[in-house]
């Protein structure tokens, strides 16, 4: 394997020094001159025609500077399908309704005017679940699209399907087969940083927006569309992304919230910031969708799986963000998780009145999972066969083509099973009952990018200065994940410079060249090849002046070198012959000659030597940008085929549990998690995604879920919504990072930000059946749902 | 409508007017502008906005601002050093990969600064409960709790 110098080794994250001294600066701690604070009034009733607005009093209260409501702004559209808007103007479908904002020189006075806005509306009775919004003759959430064309029924015109092989053949040649339902709560990303942004004209009339994104330049397009809407055709958006408290997902979309601000900074001539108090975070920001899967799949007489057929009923809420497409994330374990030759997959989404979803991270593929191999251990049982003897007898390999045509280049599923069965001691402790047992589940996820957008590009720009220092320029968002971390390793290793020489800007679309998003796990992946093209660009461009400008140098420092050292021999060098382009290194920040004499006054300072170039008559300056476009393809989600991501990445989790039997309680004794990344880049980054993301995981299995009830949010707080603290994940967690270095990955690297949550759930079920013989198909799992399942098996409990 | 108040910030003695409502994470973000104690959810359930008041680690959202007078207040501008250099202890965050979007470790380090001036050598179980009240989304806590344990064993090292 290559001997790296940086990558894969211990160094500190570039933005945790200031992250510990509480000089990062979240939105929350920003501010402009003369900044406006403002407030959103939100509907609280699902459903309903809005008869009329007064916002008379609200208006003449002192310290308000604009009351704004659909009627006096411009229609603006949003969303995936452009079916929301940012203001409602006839109708309110969620009981998060924005129908009237307010921006006032101080956060109480915004607040009190909010609560003076009264709306008046003719109440209609709501559809709460997709059943209900099915029913023949339910009520249209929408009687338009965006075109306006007339809509027939609540059912969501995005189409995911698959179908591969001979269905019924397979079914017919299963010896076993089960089927069950399975289903998946709302659940909140819970960002430690609220939700909020600034939003800032300047005399031109163009906006600066400084937002809590992770699609800064999708972001811009989408704002630059509402400047169009708002009557300011050809004007520009410049997004700045601040420190992030967290994205988890939540910056996948642009938010009504973001284009209420717009409004009010245009119409009030300030910058206006609107921030989200933690009860409006947890009522009135998209959380993940909740779904609803039936699975069907079987086995032959040996254990090889013969067909499977997944459906999905999916939640929209009442308008459509881009998470509405978690389907096509739900396809790759669907197609691609174990081999299996015959596949059916069909996701439905419907509009009801609940709250509208977006992306959080897994984006479907937890859901998808949960199921799936929850319904494995289901049929390992009916089939009489050990779940992980039925898993590895599935296993994918490297070098297929699974039936969503994804190409798997690098593979380790079997070793990651493996891994997970010796660490979690499989067959000591499967089937031991005594309220104690063992599960484990597998995932499969992109870890090359992921194309569901025209470009999965990533852009990069480099910049040296007098100094030898990189200034690099991307376009990716670090939220918290480590993404500079990795950047900063990626440049020092690629470039061959000191990693302390290396500074990151912040992400600014006006400086930042483009890239699609940070989702998908694919920030490393781009990011690191991105550098490596542009490092190599740089390199080139260096070594090429080197040719005249390092033999001249290091001749001077040979000069100084002999006055010190007067009886020094220097080595016989031809430079004639040996200064040429491939002859030249860098590394660490010197300039050298391959394999030459290590005498001292041969390694040039990259600073001396940019100096040198740049101070004289025709002087350069250095800088080299990359846009890299990784070898993937946007599928037809419609026919549920093509190579989404340039690799993918396969992983294992086991985990054992005690039920308590007499309260249903589940308590975590241990678990391991084997994933395959590729090559470690930061290996305590690594670390922290893994465990972070097995937190999220846990909390997912056994406890989060947002309550509704007529589509209104009842627990928005830390108090009745539960996220893990320190005391939950009290318990051993056995990390195995397996390297087999992807031939597209930099340096060999897969994305993993996502993966480490994808299979905890299935994981927990499946040790719960092992340890008391109940399978709960519903998430969370909670005490209440062991010990009813409990109680049914009667005092027969092993 | 606004009272004075006198109390010690961070070792120096600091006065403000503050109005009857108002909570002493108001006066240090608003009224002083040190911004590196976070709000997280205002209702003491998350512990980002955690400072140091006689000793004692206190959740600064629930804090009225009138009672903060003639007490001592630590925030985590109050822990580097004058020369801009870490405290041993925020250096253990960094190093042990327990920071990822940093939102809680200001008040995850005041918790953890308040257990170890009481406590300088605490048990895995006595760094949980100092730490049950802060809230982290993206670490699952594993290197926090490694950082306090380095971070304990070098402050024992000093002179």
């Amino acid at each position: 394997m290559t001997d790296f110098r940086y990558i894969g080794k211990r160094i500190s994250r570039p933005d945790g020094p200031d992250k510990a001294a509480g000089k990062a600066h979240y939105i929350h701690d920003l501010k402009r001159p003369g900044m406006l604070f403002g407030k959103i009034k939100f509907s609280q009733h699902a459903f309903a025609r809005i008869k009329h607005i007064d916002t008379s009093k609200a208006e003449r209260l002192p310290g308000v500077k604009a009351v704004i409501t659909a009627q006096n702004t411009p229609e603006i559209r949003i969303g995936f399908l452009r079916d929301n808007f940012a203001l409602k103007k006839e109708k309110v479908r969620q009981y998060r309704d924005e129908v009237a904002a307010v921006a006032a020189i101080d956060p109480d006075i915004a607040e009190e005017a909010v609560e003076q806005i009264r709306v008046e509306y003719d109440i209609q009775p709501g559809l709460f679940s997709p059943d209900e919004a099915l029913q023949k003759g339910a009520p249209l959430i929408h009687e338009k699209d965006s075109r306006g064309q007339a809509r027939i029924d609540n059912i969501v015109p995005l189409k995911f399907h698959h179908e591969s092989g001979d269905f019924d053949a397979g079914r017919r040649s299963a010896k076993y087969f089960v089927e069950g339902k399975y289903s998946t709560p709302l659940v909140q990303q819970s960002c430690m940083g609220t939700a909020g942004c600034i939003a800032e004209f300047d005399m031109n009339r163009n906006l600066t927006l400084w937002a809590k994104t992770q699609i800064p330049f999708l972001a811009q397009r989408d704002f630059n569309r509402a400047l169009s809407d708002m009557g300011l055709q050809g004007k520009n958006t410049r997004i700045i992304v601040p420190t992030l408290g967290g994205g988890f997902g939540t910056g996948l979309d642009t938010h009504t919230y973001e284009y209420i601000a717009v409004l009010l900074a245009f119409r009030t001539g300030h910058a206006v910031k609107i921030l989200y108090s933690r009860e409006e975070e947890f009522a009135y920001l998209s959380p993940r969708q909740s779904s609803e899967i039936r699975i069907l799949q079987g086995c032959d007489l040996n254990g090889k799986l013969v067909f499977r057929k997944v459906e999905v009923l999916q939640d929209n809420g009442a308008y459509t963000s881009w998470g509405a497409t978690y389907p096509s994330v739900m396809m790759l374990p669907a197609t691609s998780l174990y081999r299996v030759p015959n596949v059916f997959f069909n996701a439905r989404l419907v509009y009801t009145n609940n709250t509208y979803c977006q992306a959080m991270r897994g984006y479907g593929n937890p859901e998808l999972t949960w199921a799936l191999e929850s319904n494995l251990d289901e049929l390992a049982e009916e089939a009489g066969i050990d779940p992980y003897e039925l898993r590895r007898l599935n296993c994918n390999l490297p070098g297929e083509t699974t039936p969503m045509g994804l190409k798997i280049s690098t593979c380790a599923l079997k070793e990651s099973l493996e891994s997970v069965a010796k660490r979690i001691e499989w067959k000591k402790k499967h089937k031991k009952g005594k309220s104690r047992g063992v599960g484990m589940a597998s995932l499969v996820h992109v870890g090359g990018g992921a194309r569901i957008y025209k470009s999965d590009a990533s852009g990069i720009f480099l910049k040296l200065d007098d100094f030898g220092n990189v200034y690099v320029y991307h376009g990716g968002v670090e939220m918290g994940q480590g993404l500079h971390a990795v950047l900063t390793m990626a440049v020092a290793e690629a470039l061959g410079v000191r990693p302390e020489k290396v500074f990151i800007n912040p992400t600014d679309t006006s400086t930042c060249p483009w890239d699609v998003g940070t989702h998908a796990s694919r920030g490393t992946f781009m990011a690191g090849n991105a550098t490596l093209l542009a490092a190599d660009k740089l390199r080139n461009k260096i070594f090429e002046l080197a040719i005249d400008v390092y033999p001249r140098e290091v001749k001077k420092s040979l000069e100084k070198y002999r006055k010190k050292n007067p009886d020094y021999q220097p080595p016989d060098i031809d430079f004639k012959k040996s200064a040429r382009l491939e002859n030249f290194d860098l590394k660490d920040g010197y300039l050298s000659i391959k394999d030459g004499p290590s005498e001292p006054w041969l390694r040039l300072e990259l600073g001396r030597f940019l100096r040198a170039v740049h101070f004289c008559s025709k002087g350069q300056m250095l800088f080299a940008e990359a846009f890299y476009d990784p070898p993937n393809e946007l599928p037809d989600f419609e026919k549920g085929y093509g190579n989404i991501s340039a690799t993918y990445v396969y992983g294992t989790q086991g985990v054992e549990v005690e039920v308590d039997i007499e309260t249903g309680e589940v308590k975590i004794l241990r678990l391991t998690a084997a994933h395959e990344v590729g090559k470690v880049i930061n290996p305590e980054g690594l670390k922290g995604q893994i465990y972070g993301a097995l937190a999220q995981g846990i909390g997912y299995t056994l406890y989060e879920e947002l309550k509704t009830e007529k589509g209104q949010i009842l627990n928005p707080n830390f108090k009745d919504y539960k996220i893990p603290t320190i005391q939950e994940m009290d318990f051993p967690i056995d990390l195995d990072f397996i390297e087999i270095p992807d031939e597209f990955g930099p340096f060999g690297a897969k994305g993993i930000a996502e993966p480490g949550l994808v299979p905890t759930a299935p994981a927990i079920a499946n040790a719960i059946y092992d340890a008391v013989g109940v399978r709960i198909r519903d998430l969370p799992i909670t005490p209440e749902k062991v010990l009813t399942e409990l109680k049914k098996l009667g005092p027969s409990v092993k | 409508m606004k009272k004075e108040i006198l109390f010690s910030l961070n070792g120096i003695e600091v006065s403000v007017f503050v109005k009857g409502h108002e909570r002493l994470i108001d006066v240090l973000r608003n009224h002083l502008g040190l911004t590196g104690t976070k709000e997280g959810c205002g209702q003491g359930e998350c512990g980002a906005c955690t400072v140091i008041v006689d000793g004692r680690a206190v959740n600064s959202c629930l804090y009225p601002a009138l009672e903060i007078s003639g007490k001592n207040v630590l925030t985590i501008e109050g822990l580097q050093s004058p020369e801009h250099r870490l405290s041993v202890l925020q250096q253990a965050f960094v190093d042990c990969g327990a920071i990822q979007c940093g939102y809680c470790t200001p008040g995850m380090i005041l918790s953890v600064k308040a257990l170890l001036d009481s406590n300088s050598k605490p048990t895995e179980k006595e760094i949980r409960e100092a730490l049950q009240g802060n809230l982290c989304r993206c670490t699952g806590y594993v290197q926090i709790i490694t950082a306090v344990k380095q971070a304990s064993s070098q402050l024992q090292e000093l002179p």
